[in-house]
């Protein structure tokens, strides 16, 4: 069963379509990277796939069911945030929360817990600093904690926004590479927002396009050319290929320091 | 100079006044445990403000109950509530919030003090509400404080996982299908609540000393989520309790011998911080 179908699907936010007519599918293990300048309706995608925001029409199903909040087949990072020095939260805690976290009552310990927190731990690779507070530890050792929270209940559905923005590029890479590693490990599906391809490049399957209410899906290859964006812009893109690397410059709307890196 | 120290401290026939405050000793230790817990939460949640406005529209309610010969403590409930419930619907973002806090706050104090102003009673009673008055609360009330604190401290518990998840990883726990809203309003009520019986025993004015500073006591010397509770809830106990013991021989009211308690509990704990700190500052972890 393939851990997302989008069929159809609209949505419209404060009078605007960010899509419609949308069709995606994730295969098991599949990696897709979504594209798109601010407010082309990326995280909104994100939500509508968790049941946060109803569509207009159309139909997305999470591993054959409709979606549903709060569905433990879905695995969610979001962008690193700062955590305040005196949060009452260790690295494993982090982890413990997608363990247990949605449970109501005290969080009494449990060798099941512990053993299940010790297992996430070292699959993300970070025993060293599991038992510091939360509050000391690095953006990139925030984030694979949060790989760890969000593999935490099995998903075959891993979605991600933006989880790399603010890393520095050996941290981006490390926890790029956390990520394609398990999915290809435990066969789950990826959709990962992001406004910069390549740190995941070499991993993307798939890169869904967003911008002005339209869009386009394909191999990277295919999509990131200077014709198709032209395209789905109406205005000329150029897309500039460096090595292993993707530049697009041209494209409107775009704030400045995005304009770099795609 | 003898006469300034046993006004602070006076122990003469103090198994008689033990005997006499009992009551007030065991509201105090709920008050002290449930307050201490609740403020982990308030600390994560970043409401310090919200309590404090809380605080102050909880003694517009109890002076309004003074005036009118209603019950104090129904009183300053309302008064509690109302300001919670406010807070919890209008400010669901951080500076939302504090703007309405600032606006509710002095409105609530105003009409503290109109309703004060107009009381023709007693003055003792007046200053209570403001700097705690635990030894004139009557034994019913007294009840219906410890009654309130327990109902505080079971629906916490009950929610105590989701809400921790959603007070540090908001997108997340909603992703996970935490209900946050619910909680956020939740929360605000057991807040409320918690307000409302502090006002009785320290006062508005330093409803803090025992909703804020245990926690943060304690979050400066654990970031076990397991024992920042329990060290907050030993702090708010031993503020709390240790406040009534010392003021009950000598003519004071407690509030100035909890806070003074709490207050120095928190540089202690700032001072072990510190010093685990250093300990706990790493030579770089290859990540």
């Amino acid at each position: 069963m393939n851990p997302l179908e989008i069929t159809d699907a609209s949505l419209t936010l404060g009078g605007r379509i960010l899509w419609s007519g949308l069709n995606l599918t994730v295969k098991p293990g599949e990696f897709v990277a979504v594209l798109g300048a601010n407010g082309s309706g990326k995280t909104s995608l994100l939500r509508a796939i968790l049941g946060q925001l109803p569509l207009d029409s159309g139909e997305i199903r999470v591993h054959g069911r409709p979606v549903a909040r709060g569905d433990r087949s879905i695995g969610y990072i979001p962008q690193q945030r700062i955590m305040p020095a005196g949060t009452a939260l260790r690295g494993r805690d982090l982890v413990g929360l997608g363990v247990d976290g949605h449970r109501w009552g005290p969080p009494w310990p449990s060798k099941a817990k512990r053993d299940r927190i010790d297992e996430l731990v070292s699959a993300v690779g970070a025993e060293a600093y599991a038992n510091l507070p939360v509050g000391v530890l690095s953006g990139g050792e925030q984030q694979r904690l949060r790989v760890g929270q969000a593999l935490a209940s099995d998903p075959s559905l891993l979605l991600c926004d933006e989880p790399l923005s603010s890393l520095d590029l050996h941290h981006q890479r490390g926890v790029a590479e956390l990520i394609d590693r398990g999915l290809h490990e435990r066969g789950t599906g990826v959709v990962f927002v992001t406004h910069d391809i390549n740190p995941v490049l070499d991993m993307t399957d798939t890169v869904l396009y967003l911008a002005n209410g339209r869009f386009t899906s394909g191999p990277p290859e295919e999509v990131l050319t200077s014709e198709v964006l032209s395209g789905l812009y109406g205005t000329p893109v150029e897309v500039i290929r460096s090595g292993s690397r993707v530049f697009v410059a041209g494209i409107p709307e775009f704030p400045l320091h995005e304009e770099a890196a795609l | 100079m003898t006469d300034f120290w046993a006004s602070i401290f006076n122990f003469s026939d103090y198994g008689q006044l033990l005997a006499l405050v009992s009551n007030s000793i065991i509201a105090g230790a709920v008050l002290g445990i449930v307050g201490g817990l609740i403020g982990v939460f308030v600390m994560q949640r970043d409401m310090a403000f919200a309590v404090h406005g809380i605080s102050e529209l909880s003694f517009a309610g109890a002076a309004a109950a003074l005036l009118f010969g209603a019950n104090v403590v129904a009183g300053s409930l309302v008064g509690s509530l109302v300001a919670a419930t406010l807070i919890g619907v209008l400010g669901s973002r951080a500076r939302d919030r504090n703007s309405i806090i600032g606006v509710l706050m002095p409105f609530g104090l105003g009409l503290g003090i109109l309703f004060l102003a107009l009381y023709p009673g007693r003055s003792g009673n007046r200053f209570g509400l403001l700097t705690g008055q635990i030894l004139s609360v009557d034994i019913p009330q007294l009840g219906a404080l410890i009654a309130i604190s327990l109902v505080v401290l079971v629906v916490l518990l009950a929610i105590w996982r989701p809400l921790v998840f959603d007070s540090i990883d908001p997108d997340v726990a909603t992703a996970r299908g935490v209900p946050a809203r619910t909680l956020s309003i939740v929360f605000m009520i057991l807040l409320g609540l918690m307000v409302a019986v502090s006002v009785q025993i320290i006062g508005a004015l330093l409803v803090l000393a025992l909703l804020v500073t245990p926690a943060a006591a304690a979050l400066r010397v654990s970031s076990s989520p397991v024992l920042v509770p329990v060290l907050a809830m030993l702090f708010g106990f031993v503020s709390a309790v240790g406040g009534i013991l010392l003021a009950i021989g000598g003519s004071l009211p407690i509030s100035p011998y909890v806070t003074t308690i709490s207050f120095l509990i928190y540089l202690g704990c700032r001072l072990v911080g510190r010093i685990n700190g250093r300990r706990l500052r790493r030579t770089a972890v290859p990540a």
